[in-house]
């Protein structure tokens, strides 16, 4: 049996879906599921939807008086509940990979970073190399497992259990040396790129900030959230949250439509998952043919209008 | 401020596709392209542009690594690091390990800045300018898009999921690059000349005191899944049918 701590990721109102596909992992590491931590102000909401999420034992609510979510402020917290417990999960979200090193290194562990499958309690699948080649790693008996889980590999648990809450408080020493300032984000009523069924993605291809209006358009019209390749959001087209791959994000939608993308393999390992891969490319040599399950061969700004009008 | 280092890890260089040995006990990296991982060619690109701007006066380039690592120091002193140190050994640490070797060399140089990429390229760990952090006891601002040198602090910009964070940081403290930090420069010939007479100095990692001990096991190798074989449509209309039979409903 495992005692498995998962730390939730949230914004302060809401969970983020990533939390409860960590708690799918953390249910295939044991069945009897996992407490959850939530860092976040006393009368946060986000407890009582943790509670919610199948295979959670308990939610632990940590009150904390200042904002965002540092490092450097929570990692000691997390140290401190440590003791009692055998494996501790985040995501491997910026939120998870921030953390948990700090974690890890704390309590002199090792980590397992982008978990994707799990082999036992204590070994786990996870890719090296932009995903071309799978390791399968072990966590010597003894020694807690740290990890990060990869969200596009677990399906997030139901929701409509009803765990217990409790608040309690924990004794360390929050460094003052790290300072939260802003989030600058660009609010957008489109699905979570992250969480949705429909992802449509735009690269070079593109060619302007201007042209990706097409896009957006096309994805408001089909309920879509809309993604980019590393050119796209270099070149200013589109900000950075939209930048998809290697060290963009990892995501799995059921069906994915990339617009003008050649399919570079640092892009690809971001949509390795996902249920459908669509190609829409002028050039019939492009790499992303060889990952698609279905390629059109021809222009982007052609097949975006015609697409429209098939739609009605 | 006065000294930064700069972490350096000699990687297959990305163009290159590897592949697993078909035992299952490693990936074929013998006779590959090797360079300096992207992400620490640019965290070495910020550290001459604050040494530019008088934010800094000595930059100090570290690998880990066998012998050969010294090819991509060299490259690093022509890009204008003032000198180097081979950590030297051929076992393959584990995050936990390089963090706590750089340890041992920030304890001795003591940096105001640590700058390293956020990920190597190779493993894809994401671990360990963090796992220093925590051991030196002092912050981390990770993803940095951009980096503002201030009087004691550093003001980081933070590619996050949600947008960009942006943290302020006392100094001395780690920061790890996003790609967009910054674009390296190229190399010009004669500054390979002159870095020829920039010292690398060679440590043997033993001599350090450092626990590298692996904390994990890695039991096998193997190539990821491939997708099945796609088709080809010839129109939209085609396009459409092909995803209304797989299950989309738009
Ligand atoms: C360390 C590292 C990490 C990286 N991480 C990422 C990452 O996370 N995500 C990522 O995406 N990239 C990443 N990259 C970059 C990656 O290598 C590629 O450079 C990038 O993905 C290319 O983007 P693209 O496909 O949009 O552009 P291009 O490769 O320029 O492709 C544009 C495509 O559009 C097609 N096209 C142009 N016009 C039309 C038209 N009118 N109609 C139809 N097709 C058209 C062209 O035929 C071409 O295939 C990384 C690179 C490195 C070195
Ligand atoms: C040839 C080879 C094969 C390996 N095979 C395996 C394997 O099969 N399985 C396995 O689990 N591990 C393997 N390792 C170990 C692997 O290198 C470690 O996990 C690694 O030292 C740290 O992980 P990372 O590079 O992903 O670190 P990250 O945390 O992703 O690196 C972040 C940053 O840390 C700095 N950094 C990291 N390492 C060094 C270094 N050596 N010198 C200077 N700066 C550094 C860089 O600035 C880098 O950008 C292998 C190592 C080598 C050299």
């Amino acid at each position: 049996m495992s005692r498995i701590l998962v730390i939730a990721e949230h914004d302060g109102r809401h969970l983020q879906q990533s939390t409860a596909r960590c708690l799918n992992c953390a249910r295939q590491i044991d069945a009897a599921g996992a407490d959850v931590v939530v860092f976040a102000a006393a009368d946060s909401p986000v407890p009582a939807e943790a509670a919610q999420l199948a295979g959670v034992k308990r939610v632990l609510l940590v009150a904390q008086t200042t904002g965002g979510s540092l490092a450097a402020v929570l990692a000691p917290q997390i140290v401190a509940l440590a003791a009692g417990y055998d494996c501790i999960l985040a995501p491997s979200t910026t939120f998870g990979r921030d953390l948990m090193p700090r974690v890890a290194a704390l309590l002199g562990a090792g980590q397992v970073s982008d978990i994707m499958a799990v082999v036992g309690p204590r070994s786990f699948k996870r890719p090296i190399y932009a995903g071309n080649a799978i390791i399968t790693v072990e966590v010597p008996e003894g020694q807690a497992v740290i990890g990060t889980v990869r969200s596009a590999s677990f399906k997030p648990v139901e929701s409509g259990a009803g765990a217990p809450v409790e608040t309690i408080s924990v004794s360390a020493e929050i460094p003052a040396h790290t300072r939260f300032i802003e989030l600058q984000s660009g609010s957008s009523d489109r699905p979570d790129l992250q969480s949705a069924r429909l992802v449509l993605s735009g690269g070079r291809g593109l060619g302007s900030a201007e042209n990706f209006n097409k896009l957006f358009a096309l994805a408001d019209r089909m309920g879509a959230a809309v993604g980019a390749s590393r050119a796209a959001v270099d070149a200013g087209f589109v900000p950075n949250e939209m930048q998809v791959g290697q060290t963009g994000k990892i995501i799995a939608p059921d069906f994915y439509l990339a617009f003008g993308i050649s399919g570079a393999i640092q892009h690809i390992t971001g949509i390795k998952d996902a249920g459908t891969i669509v190609a829409i490319n002028k050039d019939a040599e492009a790499p992303i043919f060889e990952v698609a399950d279905i390629g059109l061969v021809g222009d982007l700004f052609a097949t975006i209008e015609e697409i429209r009008k098939q739609l009605g | 401020m006065h000294k930064i280092i700069v972490c350096l890890k000699r990687v297959v260089d990305y163009n290159v596709r590897i592949r697993v040995k078909p035992d299952g006990s490693g990936v074929i990296t013998e006779g590959l392209k090797m360079s300096i991982n992207p992400f620490d060619e640019i965290a070495l690109e910020e550290a001459l542009r604050i040494r530019e701007r008088g934010g800094a006066t000595e930059i100090i380039a570290v690998s880990i690594g066998p012998e050969d690592c010294q090819q991509q120091l060299r490259t690093a002193l022509a890009m204008g690091a003032d000198r180097a140190i081979l950590v030297q050994t051929t076992a393959e640490l584990e995050p936990l390990g390089a963090a706590r070797t750089v340890l041992k060399i920030v304890e001795r140089e003591q940096p105001e800045l640590v700058l390293m990429g956020k990920q190597a390229i190779d493993d894809d760990c994401s671990q360990t300018g963090q796992m220093l952090a925590a051991l030196w006891g002092r912050p981390q601002a990770t993803f940095a898009s951009k980096v503002e040198i201030r009087e004691q602090a550093a003001r980081v910009t933070r590619e996050v999921d949600a947008g960009l964070e942006v943290i302020e940081v006392d100094l001395p403290a780690v920061i790890t690059t996003d790609l967009r930090l910054n674009e390296p420069r190229y190399v010009k010939l004669p500054d390979i000349m002159k870095a020829k007479k920039k010292p690398i100095e060679t440590l043997a990692l033993e001599s350090l005191g450092a626990d590298t001990s692996p904390r994990l096991r890695t039991l096998k190798h193997e190539a990821p899944t491939p997708r099945g074989k796609g088709i080809l449509v010839k129109d939209v209309a085609a396009l459409m049918a092909a995803l209304r039979d797989r299950g989309l409903s738009a």
